[in-house]
């Protein structure tokens, strides 16, 4: 241990050099580092795919594509941002970096699967964006790959499946490791209702990871074989049944929503009491509606169907579920807001990024509820409604958490402060941008207009232009942000061991952190993860 | 170089709970991967009853009881090994293991023959015989061909796990006082052996 003890010195980017010392480590930090800019380019290349499907609607009729090439684009544009950006982007990053850390230790239970994760999450992605130029090109299924049509095109589902199904396995590995972190790891003295609410919310995440993924790993695996061998799973025709594709696949993919907004919600609860210096309000319950979620999150994959079959029972039955959803998601809101109450509030970047989370993610909970409501979701189903809802709860609400998170960590991570002036700007134009962009695809919705489809009727077109430049205001805010961060990363000053005032524990070590994460004793507070004195 | 503190939980360190866990996490996915395929299995039943039921004659119970026997007796042995390593008999834990093995390769064999046989019949998903056969019975044999299947693949990992068990014995890294990865093997092997004990009797037993 004496090496490791005299390296504390260093950071653990100074420990090793050069890229083998990258792709063959077993450090957790730097695992999140190569997760980090992996996936902030599958992102950056979703941005660019939506980017050009808005053009495209900025007029109805053909504009710069073809309706088949349309298709394409906004199947790929949803693989990647679900399976590449989304599900993967907070746990895979910000949980390996920090789970670890906040625990007070120095790894996750098992380094090696930790890494192999990473490869297959890799392997998956390349094949996924195999799909591009190899056959008929990308698939133009929707990223349900809802059967049979996902059967029958000649476009390249087989990869794109297989894609996702490489995937999961890479979530189903993280999940699995960070459960056994969490269980085996935890500092001496930290019980686990003196856990950080962020370490909670990976822990109900990595739950839903390992229980759910499995499902759709195997219903993949059915899409491939039908379509290898013309099987009737899944194709009415020769005797499949579609319906049952869509209960698999929404069996996985709807717990998958809240993989993707639990981390989310850990990163606010977070911030929060840094930002106000003050202890968050509802601890428990923050924690228990974590674990909520998760659960009854099991339970409401039926109203994605409610207008495909199904019987009237079961249709109340998942309605009732879903409503019931909003009831932690509620909880959480309320202690975010209490928390703050007389609070020495602190409008920092990442704080600014939270205000916004809290604003956005109301708005895409509340449209979900309508979502969620029977009589309501034969008028709205498969129509603009869902896709401004659900781009509000994803981008708006775990996309601006991880910009939040990106604000709130920079300075641990890479040890320098970014300007806040710049970084202020970048949030006001992304705030701007995103409710412009995805604001008026919720009253298309309304008006009628369907989603997916590559030409719309005259009177959409004011709604869609307004939508369409709401994009280019959120993607100069994205550039200026990325600017902003590359150029601290270059030049920024040194941030210290604790610029923002925190308690938990990452903020006791070096930034960044030593190889051992830590070069003190890490102290822990009796009165809990948030004791500001 | 001043600083000597050393973290008291490492992740680096050996804890054989947590590799426990993670091996008792990971089967959880197992039985949940199998768990959609049974579901589908259960729907397409219900659907197409008499079809399933003419189908299902095609199989060789023979063979499939043979089977059914050699692993379960293979997860005795497997099983008889971990005790023996834990009493510090180190040759016959190995003797136990290989043994396993063994009655893995057995019943790989049998499966070769099994199928065989079935494709002499053109009863494989896209031969002539097969797409003669109505709607049901040919989701029967896909269903069959791909539970079995994976489940045959599933034989031949945990069969590659044990001998590199084997190997891990012979380099005295798996001894009394460190048995962990022969325990996990021997988990793995059970979970073969489980899934096996469910589609015997949906597939050949269930008229």
């Amino acid at each position: 241990m004496s090496t490791i003890a005299a390296n504390s010195e260093l950071s653990f980017f100074q420990v090793a050099k050069g890229f083998r010392s990258w792709v063959t480590t077993l450090d957790h930090k730097r695992i999140a580092l190569l997760y980090f800019y992996a996936i902030c380019s599958f992102f950056l290349v979703g941005v660019i795919l939506g980017f050009l499907m808005r053009l495209e609607l900025i007029a109805p009729g053909k504009t710069i594509m073809e309706p088949h090439m349309y298709n394409q684009v906004f199947t790929l544009h949803g693989v990647i941002m679900i399976f590449l950006f989304i599900i993967p982007v907070i746990p895979a990053i910000f949980g390996n970096f920090f789970l670890p850390i906040m625990l007070g230790t120095d790894d996750v239970a098992f380094p090696k699967v930790n890494l192999l994760s990473w490869y297959l999450y890799m392997f998956g992605g390349l094949l996924a964006l195999l799909t591009l130029v190899v056959g008929k090109g990308p698939a133009d299924t929707g990223w349900t790959f809802y059967a049979p049509y996902s059967v029958r095109t000649g476009t390249n589902v087989t990869i794109a499946v297989l894609a996702a199904f490489i995937l999961g396995f890479s979530s189903i590995l993280t999940g699995l490791n960070f459960i056994v972190t969490i269980h085996r790891l935890r500092y001496p003295g930290m019980t686990f209702f003196k856990m950080p609410l962020f370490i909670w919310a990976l822990y109900a995440t990595s739950w839903i990871q390992l229980l759910a993924t499995p499902i759709v790993g195997i219903t993949l695996l059915m899409i491939v074989a039908e379509r290898a061998f013309g099987i009737g799973l899944f194709d009415p025709a020769i005797g499949g049944d579609p319906i049952l594709y869509q209960h698999l696949f929404w069996i996985y993919s709807h717990p998958a929503v809240y993989i993707m907004v639990l981390p989310a919600m850990g990163i606010i609860s977070e911030i929060i009491p840094t930002f106000s210096q003050r202890t968050i309000f509802g601890y428990r319950a923050i924690a228990y509606s974590s674990l909520a979620i998760a659960f009854v999150g099991y339970f409401v994959w039926g109203h994605h169907m409610f207008t495909s079959g199904m019987s009237g029972a079961a249709r109340v039955v998942f309605s009732i579920l879903t409503f019931l959803v909003a009831i932690p998601s509620a909880i959480k809101v309320f202690n975010w807001v209490a928390t703050m109450y007389k609070g020495s509030i602190d409008l920092q970047p990442p704080m600014l990024y939270v205000l916004a989370f809290i604003f956005q993610f109301l708005i895409g909970g509340l449209t979900g509820l309508i979502n969620g409501a029977l009589a309501a979701d034969v008028h709205i189903h498969a129509t603009y409604f869902v896709v401004g809802h659900f781009h509000y709860v994803m981008f708006g609400g775990t996309a601006f958490a991880f910009f939040g998170g990106i604000h709130y960590w920079f300075p641990k991570i890479w040890g320098k402060m970014y300007n806040v002036r710049w970084a202020n700007i970048a949030f006001v134009l992304m705030f701007i941008g995103f409710n412009v962009l995805y604001f008026p695809m919720l009253i298309l919705g309304i008006m009628g207009m369907p989603r997916r489809y590559y030409d719309y009727l005259p009177q959409f077109q004011p709604l869609n232009v307004v939508a369409t430049v709401g994009s280019w205001i959120l993607i100069l805010g994205l550039i200026i942000m990325i600017v902003n961060l590359i150029n601290a990363y270059r030049k920024g000053s040194p941030a210290g061991r604790n610029p923002w005032g925190g308690v938990t524990l990452e903020w006791q070590t070096k930034s960044p952190p030593p190889l051992q994460n830590f070069d003190k004793a890490p102290e822990l507070s009796e009165h809990g993860p948030y004791d500001f004195k | 170089m001043e600083t000597t503190f050393v973290l008291p939980n490492s992740g680096h360190k050996r804890d054989d709970v947590s590799s426990k866990m993670g091996m008792w996490l990971f089967l959880f996915t197992e039985v949940l991967l199998f768990g959609g395929l049974f579901l589908v299995y259960m729907i397409y039943r219900f659907m197409y009853h008499a079809d399933f039921m003419t189908a299902s004659h095609e199989l060789n119970v023979l063979i499939g009881t043979i089977n059914t026997i050699v692993l379960l007796t293979s997860s005795m042995t497997v099983a008889m090994s971990i005790t023996a390593m834990q009493k510090g008999d180190v040759r016959l834990s190995r003797r136990l293991i290989l043994l396993t093995i063994v009655a893995a390769l057995i019943f790989l064999v049998n499966k070769y023959f099994e199928w065989s046989a079935k494709f002499e019949h053109g009863l494989f998903p896209g031969m002539e015989h097969y797409n003669t056969l109505p709607n049901g019975e040919r989701l029967f044999f896909f269903l069959y061909f791909f539970m079995t299947g994976l489940h045959a693949l599933h034989v031949i990992v945990g069969g590659a796990f044990l001998l590199f068990v084997v190997r891990a014995i012979n380099k005295n890294k798996v001894r009394q006082d460190r048995y962990m990865l022969l325990e996990n093997a021997g988990l793995y092997w059970h979970l073969v052996d489980l899934i096996w004990i469910y589609l015997f009797p949906l597939f050949y037993l269930i008229h």
